[in-house]
């Protein structure tokens, strides 16, 4: 009785958020939406689309989001793993029913989307260096030779999720996460994922200067 | 002489980092709230007595006074800014775990009632 639970955070994401969760409910129907507080009626819109929708009081960061998603999941009791899934559409449902089946095949304890282990992802010179540096910073700090630290689409086991405790409220998360998957000595792999940089996402996304946030977040926990 | 001041901010600069870093409550209350006196006793004396603050600068190879009372507010300074990132950092740590548990009771809520009223999703991935 596999389930694979999909959470999604959500900040302002009306415009796109019912066709992303319309399009994974295709195939993934249960989608948890963890809205943080948004303005907008990305929380109508989610709940329509079919998506259980756990809102924030207050605006509280993406880290936080999959955090709260995180916990909620661990209260249902048929759910066997989690995919995390950005909610601006930049992911393909294929990559992570692809990444599912391969946690499941390989018994692992996650499995990280990678931008870079093919040619199919797009994007701009500065925007691959500031990466790759992120990658490197991870390399040094867990000696897990990631090529994409920061990517939002991953499958995590059950007994991972049981495991993480996120308290990197703001972006810095992703690399916290990737600490506490080498702090349990999990088993991981990543796989090859495309990312659709369209302007919608491009207009959401992080600046490259954010790097400098991160560290910041980093270092003075 | 201005090793002497030198060695002796850097050590104070440690102290002050190892007393913010170890937390510890009403100790550490105590101890900013004597720094707090110190630093007023200081202000006043500086008003009063400018001659007292050139007389500590000499024995400490610093110059003036007025350089000396510099020196130790930026120390002040950065004392402050230390705890006062602690105490926000502390602060937003129980502000998350508040807000996430408001957020999954309302979940909880809505699931039940909506348990209710419809029949749930047919289930294609089991």
């Amino acid at each position: 009785m596999a389930q694979t639970w999909v959470v999604v955070p959500m900040y302002n994401e009306a415009s796109v958020i019912a066709s992303v969760i319309k399009e994974l409910r295709k195939s993934l129907p249960h989608v948890v939406c963890v809205d943080d507080c948004s303005t907008d009626d990305s929380a109508a819109q989610a709940r329509s689309a079919g998506a259980i929708v756990v809102q924030h009081p207050i605006n509280l960061g993406q880290g936080a989001s999959l955090q709260t998603g995180f916990e909620f999941v661990r209260l249902i009791p048929e759910m066997t793993e989690v995919v995390t899934f950005d909610a601006d559409g930049q992911h393909q449902v294929q990559d992570a029913l692809d990444m599912v089946q391969r946690l499941r095949d390989e018994k692992l304890d996650i499995v990280i989307g990678s931008r870079f282990l093919d040619n199919r992802t797009d994007m701009s010179g500065l925007k691959r260096f500031v990466l790759r540096l992120a990658t490197g910073y991870t390399r040094i700090t867990t000696g897990m030779a990631l090529t994409d630290a920061h990517n939002g689409l991953r499958v995590i086991s059950r007994d991972m999720i049981f495991e993480l405790q996120l308290r990197q409220n703001r972006m810095a998360h992703a690399s916290e996460l990737v600490d506490q998957i080498s702090l349990h000595k999990a088993t991981w792999a990543e796989h090859p994922t495309h990312i659709v940089y369209t302007e919608y996402s491009k207009s959401k996304g992080q600046s490259v200067l954010n790097a400098i946030n991160i560290l910041v977040e980093i270092i003075f926990k | 002489m201005t090793i002497i001041f030198q060695i002796l901010a850097i050590i104070a600069v440690i102290v002050v980092a190892i007393v913010m870093l170890r937390g510890g409550g009403a100790r550490n209350q105590a101890i900013q709230r004597i720094f707090m006196l110190l630093f007023i006793v200081a202000a006043g004396s500086s008003i009063f007595v400018p001659q007292v603050w050139t007389f500590a600068a000499r024995l400490l190879g610093v110059g003036r006074g007025t350089d000396l009372l510099l020196y130790i507010t930026v120390l002040a300074f950065l004392g402050v800014a230390a705890t006062t990132y602690r105490r926000f950092r502390r602060l937003e740590n129980d502000l998350t775990a508040m807000a996430r548990q408001v957020a999954l009771a309302r979940a909880d809520n809505q699931q039940n009632s909506s348990e209710v009223t419809e029949p749930p999703a047919s289930d294609g991935d089991k």
